[in-house]
């Protein structure tokens, strides 16, 4: 089966339970958001799937293969990517250095010490291309460190990108982007190929529901409630939780 | 029988001052997070002082013991505020840099001032005799040194567990920012623990003085040996230090006994293998 | 054009040292030997991010394996590179296995740990290595079989220098391919890399193992040009000099390990013969002065300068 199948999921540090018998699904073309308040094991969820963390029971299997024990890189080889809730690049690079090295390493290149990191033309097109679709070609040899907030985070999907993952898992995107630029996350989400699979982690509702065709809840490491975002937002248990519940 | 008895002995009188030397670095590691490559600095300051006032001035044993542990206090707070202060925001290189060439400054010093041969640490002459227990006789400064250790040992956890300094103290460990924000005074919590750990340093460092002899290039001559105290105790946990401390002395007497001509590899390839296994030592954390 | 000017500044101060210490090429050579080791600390530490202060291990490793090889095998000069080299790689490859899976301290420890254990070992096994005698007997065939190598030590000057060029040149190619990206990369962020799908702990240790082998060439110069292979190369002062040498010059670029060497190694040379004994006092001061005003190294100093003339005071600490 096409797409990414976890079942039964569960995984606890030491006595403490943070994610308890997940079953979810993602299928080529989803557009579905995981939330859930503060603690709920969100990150913990998506660093299971990415391979940060290995569970303590359950599966995940990717197009069929079980893929519960593999390692980070070798799950982003399959192609299931994430960006981090904290943006997580190369400071120091330039924009379009950050690009080339998704793109290196997707084609296997990483252990080339002979040729120029920047010699191969379609490696290049490629970067170039990258950067046009997120409008960071002005940028492309500035260092990253020396960016605005909202534009690392464009440089982040862009990265991510460059991988071609088949599965797409985005912790929090809009976090920390001041407002008057999120619309530049939500439009950069907005245009994502249509038969990626994409998985929205975040806080923001406005967000989420901008993005989002199908919304999983999660409370205390335990799936609520899944639905449309019609659904969600007409959910007593879930008003509860967001509008009575003191923190959200 | 008689051979595992000097080994305990020597092992454990040897790691406790393994211990009294490595505890202070162990929790400015933890606490300040700084590379400190020159704290065995402080242990030979502290010989260098005890040479000085003990065996130049012919000073009486306790006098001696005293002014050189505070005239080594007295030298690292200054060092603290100065120096110390300003590495602890570099990164783990930068640390390592400036500790060395701290480390590079004292043994030039020690060298300028005392010159590069052994400086004698004289004990009193109680501490020169055997101790009759009966069954076996065994060397009064053993003896003293393990109970010495213990003393500190207790004193130390007495401090850390009983007192609001050390309620201070661990919250900074465990965290700083909050530490901070609940308005402990972290300035002031790291001046002291390090002028304690560079005094411990020095009580060990004369107390020592007989299994690891004073000269102006003990600071680089020992410096992995406590620095693998640290590792394998796991930085900022005294019981870790005390728990390793006492292992690899007597791991590394052991091996001295044993297989004289082996024992340095030997010491180095089962810290190695631990290492390996556990790199965040004994009782680290992740 | 402009990509030139570097290389020929290079080959020029190369040039220079010979003709500056006609009377003591034995120590312009020296200097050059220590360029390649620093070079090699440079790909370690200053692009992939490994600290270590265990440089030393590879290259005394790459020395004593080089006088061994022309003592009882072949004294053709780069028959012994080869060896030295290879010497280095295994040590850093074995080592390697352990050392890159620990960080920050523990990782710095471990490294002064295997030059200690080497420095036991070739202690030990004095009918191989001489013990502390040292490993002596060591004598050359001629460079290519042609050029002998002389009392003066001309020939050893320039053949120790086109090596160093051919390290060089090999680096800048290396630090300009992907593997040199991806190592910068790591520097970087591990995790990042990690969540491209790098092998982050084999990319970490095949630059190690390159470094090695890199530090294991310049031991066996050493060893071919002085003759002899003491138990000083497994000193952990040799490592700590060598990393001194690196931030003085500014790690992360290949021509700041260059200029870091030969003014550290002048420097030494000038206080030493003046003072030999308050010699770690200058070192000291040095260092800290470095750490403390240049964190960059020597190579950053005209745009600090240039910064501290336009900007007023923003700079130091």
């Amino acid at each position: 089966m096409a797409g990414l199948e976890v079942r039964g999921l569960t995984k606890n540090f030491g006595g403490l339970v943070v994610s308890e018998d997940i079953d979810f699904d993602l299928r080529p073309g989803d557009r579905k958001a995981l939330i859930g308040p503060n603690g709920a094991g969100k990150s913990t969820f998506a660093n299971l799937v990415t391979g940060i963390l290995e569970p303590s029971s359950g599966t995940i299997h990717f197009d069929g293969r079980d893929i519960g024990r593999l390692g980070e890189a070798r799950r982003v080889k399959l192609g299931i990517a994430k960006t981090f809730q904290v943006t997580t690049l190369f400071p120091k690079l330039t924009v379009r250095e950050n690009l080339r090295l998704p793109v290196l390493e997707r084609e296997n290149r990483g252990f080339r010490m002979l040729r120029r990191a920047d010699g191969d033309p379609k490696v290049e097109a490629e970067v170039e291309a990258l950067m046009a679709q997120f409008d960071l070609s002005k940028l492309a040899d500035r260092q990253v460190a020396n960016l605005a907030y909202g534009q690392q985070r464009l440089v982040e999907l862009a990265l991510t990108l460059a991988l071609k993952p088949r599965v797409l898992i985005l912790d929090e995107p809009a976090a920390g982007v001041p407002s008057g630029e999120t619309h530049l996350i939500t439009d950069a989400i907005a245009n994502l190929p249509a038969n990626l699979a994409v998985l929205v982690i975040e806080h923001d509702m406005d967000l989420v529901f901008k993005v989002a065709q199908s919304i999983v809840v999660l409370v205390q490491g335990r799936i609520l409630t899944e639905g449309t975002p019609r659904e969600i937002a007409a959910d007593a248990k879930v008003r509860e939780l967001y509008l009575g519940g003191g923190h959200g | 029988m008689g051979l595992f008895l000097n080994i305990v002995v020597d092992g454990v009188a040897y790691g406790m001052i393994l211990f009294m030397i490595a505890v202070g670095l162990s929790v400015t590691m933890g606490l300040m997070r700084v590379v400190n490559l020159a704290h065995g600095g402080f242990a030979m300051i502290g010989g260098a002082l005890a040479h000085v006032f003990g065996t130049q001035m012919g000073l009486g044993f306790g006098l001696t013991l005293l002014l050189a542990l505070a005239g080594t206090i007295a030298i690292a707070l200054p060092l603290e505020r100065v120096i110390y202060r300003r590495v602890y925001g570099f990164g783990e290189l930068q640390q390592v840099l400036a500790t060395i060439g701290l480390t590079f400054l004292m043994i030039a010093t020690v060298n300028w001032w005392l010159g590069s041969t052994l400086l004698a640490v004289a004990m009193p002459e109680i501490l020169n005799q055997s101790v009759d227990l009966g069954f076996r006789t065994l060397p009064a400064h053993r003896i003293a040194v393990i109970g010495l250790g213990l003393s500190v040992t207790l004193g130390l956890w007495i401090l850390i567990d009983r007192t609001r300094f050390g309620v201070r103290l661990r919250a900074a460990v465990d965290n700083r920012a909050i530490a901070s924000a609940h308005g402990i005074n972290t300035d002031r919590i790291y001046m002291i623990t390090f002028g304690l750990g560079a005094g411990l340093a020095a009580l060990g460092g004369i107390m020592g003085a007989e299994l690891l002899p004073i000269d102006a290039y003990y600071p680089l001559r020992y410096m992995v040996l406590f620095l693998i105290v640290v590792a394998v105790g796991g930085m900022g946990s005294i019981l870790g230090s005390f728990l390793a401390a006492i292992g690899l002395g007597l791991l590394e007497t052991a091996t001295r006994y044993l297989v004289p001509d082996l024992s340095t590899i030997t010491f180095f390839a089962l810290v190695i293998a631990l290492l390996a296994m556990r790199p965040q030592g004994l009782l680290g954390r992740e | 054009m402009r990509n030139l000017i570097a290389p020929l500044a290079l080959i020029l101060l190369g040039v220079a040292l010979f003709f500056l210490f006609p009377y003591n090429l034995a120590f312009a050579t020296r200097i050059v030997i220590m360029v390649i080791l620093v070079l090699s600390l440079d790909l370690v530490l200053g692009y992939a991010g490994i600290p270590t202060l265990g440089q030393g291990a590879m290259y005394g490793a790459g020395a004593y394996a080089a006088g061994l090889f022309a003592i009882h095998i072949w004294a053709d000069p780069f028959a012994g590179l080869i060896a030295g080299a290879l010497a280095g790689a295994i040590l850093a490859l074995i080592s390697g296995f352990v050392l890159m899976r620990a960080s920050g301290l523990t990782l710095i420890m471990l490294t002064i740990a295997v030059a200690s254990i080497c420095h036991e070992i070739a202690n030990r096994a004095r009918g191989v290595t001489g013990g502390a005698d040292g490993l002596r007997g060591i004598r050359m065939d001629p460079v290519f079989g042609i050029f002998e190598f002389d009392f003066i030590g001309v020939t050893g000057y320039w053949y120790t220098f086109g090596v160093a060029a051919l390290v060089f040149a090999f680096l800048v190619i290396l630090v300009r391919s992907p593997f040199g990206l991806g190592l910068r990369g790591i520097h970087e962020s591990p995790d990042r890399m990690m969540a491209i799908g790098a092998p982050v702990y084999w990319r970490r240790l095949a630059a190690y193992v390159v470094g090695g082998a890199i530090a294991g060439i310049a031991g066996a110069l050493t060893a071919q040009i002085s003759q002899l292979v003491s138990l000083e190369t497994f000193a952990f002062a040799l490592s700590a000099e060598a990393m001194i040498m690196l931030i003085l010059g500014g790690m992360g670029r290949l021509y700041g390990a260059a200029i870091g060497t030969v003014v550290f190694m002048w420097v030494h040379h000038t206080a030493a013969a003046n003072d030999p004994f308050n010699w770690l006092f200058v070192i000291g001061a040095m260092v800290l002065a470095v750490v403390f005003f240049l964190p960059s190294g020597l190579i950053s100093l005209p745009a600090a300068v240039t910064r501290l003339i336009k900007g007023g005071r923003n700079g130091g600490a």
